[in-house]
């Protein structure tokens, strides 16, 4: 493709490629993003290739692979334009016939539809399935309609186009003011308003400005980022484009994992592309205005997500927070003015400029506009990526759109914002999901990953959890977060471990205001919201491991048994096949009984409970109990 | 060269360009506990030990005054009820290295288990080698919890013997690291 040196070059290519491109075309499109990469969903894609060929589709079927479409728990995923008919779960095998009776035929392939659980009812159409019904997807929607190895993918929906009117049409000025009259606010957790954080880079009077992508998501289960980067790159790109001449910066970063690889491929193809068509470099599309962008491949510290030790790592340091007293807006990357926003905030750009403040406002609640994308996981049905408008319920997200909990267990509660993060329980499933509603009930929105919990977990494990990771991410370098968390872990060890004394919790609540108070940095300062919105929340189940030595929810180790009930024993031997210890043995059932039954040696056995789930349902004879020692026999 | 007029627990002081709220405060006897503080090298912020309560305007926060700047006519107290509850905690968490101050704040004893080495990770030693010697032949190894004061391993290429930093390090602890490399590669 020639390069672009003006604003009508870039209509025209817009043009030139939608007057080949026939929406009315049939086109299929297979998944690749990375879940159902691993699904093999490269090898679908081949054998599509292989059997349009056959049946001389070639001339007449488009064949796409598309950024994540993330209902990634049925993956892979095939769609198909224009009817939008979704197939779930597809394998190679099945191309075939998807080819023989949908194209050929224009008949369905009733068993690779999304079924209704509930009525059994095969739903064909995508729009249809309650996982994206409720869904509100700005900008994923994209994802699917894209290519991201392919920049003219991107131009036929309208890429650029944001960049270029911003260039010719208004003034950097304007751009600002119109993000700050869409109030936009930060993705990455903290909420901030971007307008203002741009203003304030603006205003600094230092030059060189620079802007970032922080695309350093590490929170477990978190990977909306990674799929925006994946799927479509160049929205992000065209964000930070955005941002930049807003602001007047001439050089972005963008800071990625390098454990995502696919993200920083597409990432690297898509700055390639750019600037092969002249959107990124010298003079951008005439206008002369330059800008550049670098990829950071960070080393995978969870830390480095934070805005001050993100900067340190790129400018070559190890990446440790340091005091913002002065913002880094103003004094940042090298002490120039640094804007930094995540990956879903510089998404959200170019289409509140493209549709303007107005659009975006008139999503969302009052504070809070717009969409917001969550990866939903844990013990839910439908786990996957689902944007929805700021405001909706968390019950709606986890029972319309999640499908509600896995094998009809109980809900008990709904982890969101990661690791600095809170648990919101059940009674508050019905608060607006909005920055300032998780922030009241003890949590926060964090960059997205919402954690779906059932009956079956124990939330002091869960805090545990939390704080071990965090222990373990944090820099290390002030008192309060290292000392605080070590100690933190030390007291929520023992309290797992049937040790916990009568003040714990106290001592815990203590810690935590301080660590709040106290600390370097944000990761710091967050760090004990695991543990003071499971205390807020869930109080009588520390009570009941430290007081009676009992885990309720029957997972700490320490404080579980189990048992064989004889009488319910119909002796097939599968627990004692998969004891890893050899703790199962067999006995007789009774003196005057010739049958065997089987029974659990306590002394050797670990807890790991492979019995209690390869027991028969029929039998259901391994019990779980929440106390230490149970009688050897029942 | 002009003047930043502050209030420091009730007192009216200037504070110079550049100055920290720190800084400020020792020129004009003010006395701030700190652990990691050294006017040799750049503001740490890890022992917060010298945090105080500053208001600026109608918001008052709780900031460590090592690297906060000195501001105009903002008002800093450095002692409150909740400036002392925060250096209680400290030294509970460091305890036992800070006796001296755990005296001045009657703690006597600290309610966590501790496993203290004689490092409390200040960072002097690393942050002097690096800033004042640019040498560079100490480290902080690992991190979180794991976080530890750890010596080039090749010692001799780096380490210039200068031994500046046994005479910074408050717990010994450098000392005792290095005696042994020091000893045998210094004969």
């Amino acid at each position: 493709m020639p390069k672009l040196n003006s604003y009508s070059d870039l209509r025209k290519l817009q043009e030139f490629i939608n007057a080949r491109r026939d929406p009315s075309r049939t086109c299929i499109t297979v998944c690749s993003g990375t879940g159902c990469l691993a699904y093999r969903s490269q090898d679908i894609y081949g054998a599509f290739e292989r059997e349009l060929e056959k049946h001389e589709l070639r001339h007449v079927v488009d064949l796409r692979k598309t950024g994540c479409y993330g209902f990634c728990e049925r993956g892979p995923i095939v769609v198909i334009l224009p009817e939008k008919i979704c197939y779930l779960g597809t394998k190679e095998k099945d191309v075939p016939e998807i080819v023989e009776q949908t194209l050929v035929k224009k008949k369905l392939v009733e068993r690779l539809l999304y079924k209704d659980p509930a009525t059994g009812d095969r739903i064909a159409h995508m729009d249809d399935i309650p996982f994206y019904k409720h869904q509100h997807r700005t900008i994923l929607a994209s994802n699917a309609l894209v290519d991201p190895k392919k920049i003219e993918d991107y131009i036929a929906i309208g890429g650029y186009s944001a960049a270029a009117k911003a260039l010719f049409e208004m003034n950097p000025d304007s751009v600002v003011k119109e993000i700050r009259d869409a109030n936009l606010r930060g993705r990455g957790g903290g909420g901030f308003p971007a307008g203002r954080k741009w203003d304030t880079t603006k205003n600094a009077p230092e030059e060189p400005k620079y802007v970032i992508v922080n695309a350093d998501e590490g929170d477990p289960g978190a990977y909306m980022d990674r799929s925006l980067l994946e799927g479509n790159p160049h929205s992000v790109l065209e964000g930070l484009f955005l941002g930049a001449y807003a602001i007047g910066s001439h050089e972005g970063f963008i800071y990625v994992r390098q454990e995502y690889p696919l993200a920083v491929e597409n990432t690297e193809i898509a700055i390639r592309q750019a600037h092969e068509l002249g959107l990124l470099g010298e003079n951008i599309l005439g206008s002369g205005f330059d800008f550049d962008v670098t990829i950071h491949r960070g080393a995978g510290a969870f830390v480095s997500g934070e805005s001050s030790a993100l900067m340190t790592a790129i400018e070559g340091k190890v990446g440790e927070p340091r005091s913002k007293y002065i913002h880094t807006a103003v004094k940042g990357l090298w002490d120039k003015p640094t804007c930094l926003n995540n990956v879903e905030t510089w998404a959200n750009v170019p289409a509140i400029i493209n549709r303007g403040a107005g659009w975006f406002r008139s999503i969302g609640t009052e504070n809070s506009k717009g969409t917001k994308i969550f990866s939903l996981v844990g013990k839910v049905n439908n786990t996957g990526l689902v944007e929805v408008p700021m405001g909706i319920t968390l019950r709606k997200i986890v029972f319309d759109i999640g499908g509600g909990i896995l094998k009809g267990k109980k809900f008990k509660a709904v982890q969101t914002g990661g690791p600095s993060g809170g648990v919101i329980p059940e009674s508050m499933l019905d608060i607006p999901v909005d920055f300032d509603e998780l922030d009241k009930a003890g949590s926060m929105m964090g960059s997205g990953g919402m954690i779906v919990m059932d009956e079956e977990t124990c939330m002091v494990d869960t805090a545990r959890y939390y704080t071990d990771f965090l222990a373990h991410e944090s820099c290390g370098k002030c008192v309060p977060c290292r000392e605080g968390l070590r100690q933190m872990l030390r007291i929520l060890n023992n309290i797992t471990t049937g040790n916990g004394r009568e003040g714990d919790i106290e001592l815990l609540e203590e810690l935590a205001e301080f660590m709040q108070v106290a600390a370097l940095c944000a990761l710091g300062k967050t760090a004990a919201n695991p543990v003071m919105s499971t205390i807020r929340h869930f109080r009588s189940e520390y009570e009941a491991h430290i007081r009676e030595k009992r885990c309720p929810a029957g997972v700490c180790k320490d404080l579980i048994s189990y048992a064989i009930d004889k009488n319910s024993c119909i002796g097939c031997g599968t627990c004692a096949k998969n004891c890893p210890t050899n703790a199962i043995y067999e006995i007789r059932a009774s003196a005057v009984s010739k049958d065997r039954v089987f029974a659990i040696d306590q002394e050797n056995c670990i807890k790991c409970g492979s019995c209690y789930t390869v027991c028969p349902d029929k039998a259901r004879a391994v019990i779980k109990t929440p106390v230490r020692s149970f009688a050897e026999r029942v | 060269m002009s003047t930043i007029p502050l209030e420091i627990d009730g007192r009216q002081v200037a504070a110079e360009e550049g100055e920290t709220i720190l800084e400020a405060a020792q020129r004009n006897g003010i006395h701030i506990p700190t652990l990691c503080y050294n006017k040799q090298l750049k503001p740490y912020g890890e022992c917060r030990l010298c945090m105080v309560e500053v208001t600026k305007g109608n918001r008052t926060r709780i900031v460590a005054s090592c690297a906060y700047p000195a501001e105009e006519n903002i008002v800093v107290k450095t002692n409150t009820e909740k400036i002392a509850k925060i250096r209680k905690m400290i030294i509970e968490l460091l305890w036992p290295s800070l006796s001296a101050l755990a005296k001045d704040y009657g703690v006597t004893e600290s309610r966590f288990h501790s496993d203290h080495t004689d490092c409390n990770l200040c960072g002097m030693c690393v942050r002097y080698c690096s800033e004042v010697k640019k040498l560079n032949a100490v480290y902080f190894k690992g991190r979180g919890i794991n976080r530890e004061i750890a010596v080039v391993p090749d010692l001799a290429n780096e380490c210039i013997y200068c031994r500046d930093c046994f005479t910074l390090c408050s717990g010994g602890w450098i000392v005792d690291k290095c005696d042994n490399a020091y000893t045998s590669l210094s004969k």
